[in-house]
């Protein structure tokens, strides 16, 4: 059983929990990922480490509400406990001193990708970081981003608060601007990172993107995180979460990211009829 | 001398057309007089070449006899004096091909049925917990502690003989569960979970302490262990990666590794979903890969879970299949249809990235192969396609890469297995033993827990050096 030792709703439907584990902690890497399973009958889930405090001996994970296991951790409060928390999983994201690193973030994928920007200026990097949500009201980090990163850029897809667009558009310009990129991260929903390995394609520019299909396990054990990357099935967990973003089959990706929407609807479905919903 | 009866108890099972719809036990365990009468069989001949049958070394005969003299706590404690997971053994043990093969009355057809009365005793140890005094008795601490890295067979049984032998030992499991494939492979019809859990439970009331959630590997090394007290360390991480075919198509959504599958259904409980949260696909028509246990266990789960039709193919005949007999009688009983001598070429997909066909080959038989079986040969032109809807890929499985990749000094082979000395268990590397499938890729329950029984006497003779 792992305390939540705080929490925080940073929009109403994305929240920030600290919990402790001191061991987890202690060798957490930006990049690297948790499982959790709330309790005794919930599935196995995986969320990104979003940032780690070694001394206090805590992992902040941040997840937006969107299927029945979200919704229900969304109910837990500060003093809570969640049953199993398993890490640190996948391989860290690859820090060194490429020059000028562009961080893209798609939603609440500002958080996974806060400590990569932290590490990659830490090592000496000029950082760009993108972030993009689809409206004002989900917007959240932009100071500890900017904190982090030598210049900060903001979207919104309507346009309700910054610059109006993806996050594509000023991706494209910073390529086709003066300064040579020298790598891309891009980290949120699937489309966003498809589109941004698309956009950085005819500039050559190495794009790394961290995949989210369906775990179970975390550990190598299942396959169920099969992807194809440049030719190749890779188990996400273990040979990731971090791959070239210009080698991914993203459609396979896509594909294998529906495999139960059925079983996700009967069993979200089951739940508001249970509890409300009320979240 | 009495006249030999070789009138062998059957076992008693649920009906096949009910236990097709129901994930309780097939094999119902035997009355006590069906196990006072099987125990009466045996003749108790003086050279125990049952003994020499048994990975490890149970006092067959001795029990056998506490049994027929109707003195239960005796019979648990002569058992659990050698095999502290008896209920696992009892029911998953191939006793067919180790002890019940070496006992006298084999030659006649009819050996004692080992496995059998062993499951009685466990059972009965089970029901009757508060009659009986704790049977093993309290050891002397040496002060030494012991990391055992994963919870499998191998892993359990090295645990209790250490501790039972005074050290200290930490348990580590990745899983949140442990048990190993005792928890996440073998099905609740096969072994039920409910006895994995009270043999855990066991080998923790001897004092083995158990951290559960912890990847070796990735939250500790095997080396910071080495370097934080821990005196030596014995690898039980098992064959937990899923071999796949390598052919087309076999990323398309419906097609699960046996791991997957059997881990949903099994350590997930998907067959009670939406009451737990993991959800399974069933499929109307569903191919199972392979001739093993593995695969016997997928077609099983995926009848139970209401599949109406279930396909067994493998690229072999009867004869050569690796599942005990036991467990094919099983599902051919409930309905498994078996296609042999087929092997796929590719699997076909809908627009949607869904499984909808898998392309075979049939094959013949030519020359015995390297594992002595004879090897299955393509006929060219052959295909045919299958309509399937779910596909289970139960080919096999080799050690977990991570933490041979994560651990100076150890010597793996081509196939991923750690090296380690057969009698003893000791790697190459100092201060670490290893066993089990890990060592010797998929293999069985037993031979797991003989390995563990075999390294943790020498790495006891090594602490106490």
């Amino acid at each position: 059983m792992y305390e939540i030792l705080l929490k925080q709703d940073l929009v109403p439907n994305i929240h920030l929990f600290k919990v402790g584990v001191p061991d987890v902690a202690k060798k957490a890497q930006a990049g690297q990922f948790v499982v959790i399973r709330i309790d005794e009958k919930g599935e196995r889930i995986p969320l990104t480490i979003a940032d780690w405090d070694r001394e206090e001996g805590s992992i902040t994970i941040v997840f937006m509400e969107v299927g029945t296991t979200t919704h229900r951790l969304a109910l837990l409060k500060a003093g809570d406990f969640i049953t199993d928390f398993i890490g640190p999983l996948g391989l860290p994201t690859h820090i060194d001193k490429f020059g000028t690193v562009v961080c893209v973030a798609g939603g609440f994928a500002v958080a996974t990708i806060m400590p990569i920007a932290r590490a990659m200026r830490e090592k000496g990097n000029k950082v760009i970081s993108i972030m993009g949500a689809r409206n004002k009201a989900l917007i959240f980090w932009e100071d500890e981003l900017r904190s982090v990163s030598d210049q900060l850029i903001v979207t919104t897809d309507d346009g309700s608060y910054a610059r109006k667009g993806l996050v594509t558009e000023p991706l494209k310009e910073l390529l086709e601007g003066s300064d040579t990129i020298d790598r891309v991260i891009a980290i949120g929903p699937s489309i966003m990172m498809k589109f941004c390995a698309k956009t950085t394609l005819p500039f050559g520019v190495k794009t790394i993107v961290s995949l989210n299909p369906i775990m179970v396990d975390g550990t190598g054990m299942c396959g169920c995180c099969r992807v194809s990357v440049g030719g190749e099935t890779k188990f996400a967990c273990v040979d990731g979460a971090d791959f070239d973003g210009h080698q991914v089959d993203w459609d396979l990706l896509f594909a294998r990211q529906r495999i139960y929407l059925d079983e996700e609807k009967c069993s979200f479905e089951k739940w508001q009829s249970q509890f409300g919903g009320s979240s | 001398m009495a006249k030999l009866n070789l009138n062998r108890e059957p076992m008693p099972r649920q009906d096949p057309k009910l236990r097709g719809k129901n994930f309780n036990e097939v094999a119902l365990g035997y009355s006590t007089q069906q196990a006072e009468a099987e125990a009466s069989r045996c003749i108790q001949c003086p050279k125990r070449n049952c003994v020499e049958g048994c990975p490890v070394d149970v006092d067959i005969p001795d029990f056998i006899k506490a049994i027929r003299d109707g003195d239960m706590p005796e019979a648990v404690r002569i058992l659990k004096g050698k095999n502290s997971l008896p209920g696992i053994c009892g029911r998953v043990c191939p006793q067919e091909i180790q002890c019940e093969s070496t006992c006298s009355l084999a030659k006649r057809e009819a050996p004692i049925a080992i496995g059998r009365l062993e499951r009685y005793v466990a059972d009965w140890e089970r029901a009757n917990k508060k009659s009986l005094n704790s049977p093993i008795a309290k050891p002397t601490p040496t002060g030494k502690r012991v990391a055992v890295v994963g919870s499998g067979p191998a892993s359990l049984t090295a645990a209790a003989d250490l501790v039972k032998l005074g050290h200290s030992v930490t348990l580590f499991e990745a899983l949140h569960t442990a048990g190993g494939v005792l928890m996440y492979g073998i099905p609740e019809f096969r072994l039920p979970k409910e006895i994995v859990q009270a043999e855990v439970d066991f080998v923790t009331s001897l004092g083995v302490e158990l951290k559960l959630d912890s990847v070796v590997g990735k939250l500790v090394t095997i080396d910071e262990l080495l370097n934080n007290g821990y005196g030596a360390v014995f690898l039980g991480t098992g064959a937990g990666l899923p071999m796949f075919m390598d052919i087309p198509g076999e990323n398309l959504n419906g097609i699960y590794s046996a791991n997957e599958f059997l881990t949903r259904v099994n350590l997930m409980k998907a067959y009670r979903f939406p009451e737990y949260d993991t959800p399974v696909k069933v499929g109307k028509k569903v191919a199972v890969i392979g001739g093993g246990n593995v695969a016997m266990d997928s077609a099983r789960c995926a009848l139970r879970l209401g599949a109406e039709e279930v396909y067994i193919v493998y690229r072999r005949s009867e004869a050569e299949m690796p599942a005990r007999r036991e467990e094919v009688e099983n599902a051919m009983e409930e309905g498994i249809q078996f296609k042999l001598l087929t092997n796929p070429k590719q699997f076909l997909g809908d627009e949607q990235n869904w499984v909808v066909g898998m392309e075979c080959y049939q094959t013949e038989l030519g020359k015995p192969d390297a594992s002595g079986r004879r090897r299955p040969v393509v006929k060219e032109g052959s295909e045919f396609v299958i309509d399937v809807d779910v596909v289970i890929v139960a080919l096999g499985t080799t050690p977990n890469p991570l933490i041979a990749s994560t651990t100076q000094g150890l010597e793996t082979t081509r196939r991923g297995t750690v090296v380690a000395d057969e009698a003893t268990g000791k790697t190459v590397k100092d201060k670490v033993w290893a066993g089990g499938d890990i060592v010797t890729g998929a293999a069985t329950v037993i031979s797991a827990m003989g390995a563990g029984k075999r390294a943790a006497a020498d790495i006891d003779k090594y602490l106490r050096g």
